[in-house]
């Protein structure tokens, strides 16, 4: 550590050069106040971007801010509790349409975490192996990552689309597996592909977190293992997966989150407006805030997310670390 | 070593199918972006009637292509530049100073990144629109506003990364430059920074990639003349018609930059994850 010698090296450096100015602060409190000076910018533009904004949201969500008040919204109205009331009563149409794609997002972020997660773990350990042709591979699956959302999602809805896409001539016109062509993105069908898009998208970065997380783990382990007489599957249960722990926690936590807050895929997919079907929470949000304007319930809509957010989370954190007390 | 027959089987039906879910986007794109109009029009075909590269001449015509690109290049370069000069200072201070909040910082700028985008979007918006009536800065509607957005989203990650690489730098080279002198800002500049370059690297990759592919605020937050391209190329597909080829062909363009940067910078991601993970 560098806070060891009380005598720190810049007193030798300043005896040599004489102070040009006079000191407006002690050396001392120059070195408590130096940290926070480099953490200033990071901490303004969070405060601008992340911090205000958000106490603004939550202080709007009080508010019956429509489209009169946009250009003086600290005009607007006051009204308790109204917002929240409205989102949350699902007997209403507003609360029932929000409570239908809160349960869609659930779906698909269990689908897309489940299966990207299944995916990630699935080809890092059988690219643990070394063959020829691995780092081509393992470049081919980081490709969709790397990817911007819009021109990936933009392909895929061309894919997916019923007479001129790829998907349909495959299991229409040359496998023969149905009559009529099936419509992917709009229907019933729009929450699967939605999950496959996402899938896609998303795989990839389980793959570098899991390959990254499973580098350390050395390979005399899995030949002791041999020896012993373990199979594959006992050395992926018993090696592999409880050394991949720590990262599995802190990824399934992450990929849920930003899963759950997906709006470019919905988006780019369905062309701006999502289908019943795959309403996903974010979408929901942002087409009735900019639809009716009525900023006051998208914002109280915003903050019941953000709590039901947190309440995952550290029901998450805390089972996850009990079940690592116990093992 | 010895594996199961079933073992090699596993891998090689299941790495295959993975590639093909890869490839298949992929392939979509690169050879619709060569099919002449009817190809793209009708029923789809694997291989182009005939080879065109019509489509990469019109795409810059049928929207303002050029403009999108050109504000995307500007608002992700920038946001690129500040948020790098921003991740490096802060993961400076989180690595070399024992100081009060520290833990407290890193927690908040790291959930930053988990909130729904959705719930600083409105106030934001409202934010900007109300700062530009009152100081004439244009924040909404213009590159600026965007700029500042961005740098923001990929500061978390970028801070997280840097410190593990700062980390990884011997204390012992800050230590003799300070005995010759150097303060905190020279010590960075002079002995930080050049060891942590590949890091750095993938950090400025990592911030352009995100300020180049974001798509919500983009769809709010920008006017006509400040557009970019995640949302400029849905343009193809709002007019009365869709032309999939040219679609296709700016999606590949606009996608080669980025996939580029990152593939050849993807060891130190790995590095960097690694880094970051083992603390």
């Amino acid at each position: 550590m560098t806070t060891t010698a009380p005598k720190t090296p810049t007193v030798e450096a300043d005896a040599v050069r004489p102070p040009q100015r006079p000191r407006m602060l002690s050396r001392s409190a120059r070195r408590t106040l130096t940290p926070y000076a480099f953490l200033l910018p990071a901490l303004v533009m969070e405060l601008l971007v992340h911090i205000v904004p958000m106490a603004v949201g939550v202080w709007i969500s009080f508010r019956s801010l429509t489209q009169f008040y946009i250009r003086r919204w600290s005009e607007a109205p006051f009204t308790g509790l109204d917002n929240y009331r409205v989102a949350l009563d699902w007997s209403g149409p507003t609360g029932a349409e929000l409570m239908h794609s809160l349960l869609v997002t659930v779906i698909y972020t269990v689908c897309t975490v489940g299966l990207s997660w299944l995916f990630g773990l699935t080809a890092g350990v059988l690219l643990q192996k070394r063959f020829h042709g691995r780092n081509v591979m393992r470049t081919l699956f980081l490709t969709p990552y790397a990817l911007p959302a819009y021109a990936a999602v933009i392909t895929w809805s061309f894919l997916l689309q019923r007479d001129q896409g790829m998907l349909n001539h495959i299991l229409v016109d040359q496998l023969h597996l149905t009559d009529d062509r099936p419509f992917w993105l709009i229907g019933d069908n729009s929450l699967w592909s939605l999950i496959m898009v996402a899938v896609w998208r998303t795989w990839p970065f389980a793959l570098l977190c899991i390959t990254a997380g499973l580098q350390p783990i050395p390979q005399e382990l899995y030949e002791a293992a041999e020896m012993d007489g373990a199979g594959f599957l006992l050395q992926v249960r018993s090696i592999t997966l409880p050394l991949l722990a720590p990262v599995n926690r802190v990824l399934i936590l992450v990929l849920v989150l930003w899963t759950f807050n997906d709006f470019s895929t919905p988006y780019v997919l369905f062309g701006g407006s999502a289908p019943h079907a795959a309403d996903l929470i974010s979408m929901h949000i942002y087409e009735s805030s900019f639809i009716t304007w009525n900023f006051g319930l998208g914002s109280a809509m915003s903050v019941l997310l953000l709590l039901f957010l947190l309440v995952v989370t550290v029901v998450y954190w805390i089972a996850v670390n009990r079940r690592r007390r116990d093992a | 070593m010895r594996e199961a027959r079933w073992v090699s089987a596993a891998r090689v039906t299941v790495l295959t199918a993975l590639t093909l879910f890869t490839l298949a986007p992929l392939y979509v794109m690169v050879s619709s972006s060569v099919k002449p109009l009817g190809d793209v029009q009708d029923d789809f075909r694997w291989w182009p009637s005939r080879l065109t590269l019509r489509p990469f001449i019109d795409m810059w015509s049928t929207v303002p292509l050029e403009r999108y690109f050109v504000n995307s290049v500007i608002v992700s370069l920038a946001a690129m530049a500040f948020s790098v000069v921003v991740a490096i200072f802060s993961a400076y201070a989180v690595s070399r100073y024992r100081f009060r909040g520290k833990h407290a910082f890193s927690l908040t700028v790291l959930s930053t990144q988990m909130f729904p985008g959705i719930l600083f979007l409105l106030p934001l918006f409202l934010i900007y629109v109300n700062l530009s009536n009152l100081t004439g800065i244009n924040l909404y509607g213009s590159r600026l506003g965007l700029v500042i957005t961005y740098l923001t989203f990929s500061l978390p990650f970028s801070i997280w990364m840097l410190t593990g690489y700062f980390d990884s730098i011997p204390r012992e080279l800050d230590e003799s430059a300070a005995v010759d002198g150097a303060g905190a800002l020279r010590t960075l500049i002079q002995v930080i920074l050049p060891t942590a370059m590949p890091g750095i690297l993938a950090v400025a990759v990592y911030s352009f990639m995100t300020a180049w592919g974001e798509v919500l605020f983009a769809s709010v937050m920008t006017g006509e003349s400040s557009r970019t391209l995640a949302v400029g190329l849905q343009g193809y597909a709002t007019s009365n018609y869709v032309y999939w080829n040219q679609v296709m062909a700016a999606s590949l363009v606009v996608s080669i930059p980025v996939v580029a940067g990152f593939l050849a910078l993807q060891r130190h991601f790995v590095a960097g994850l690694t880094a970051g993970a083992v603390k």
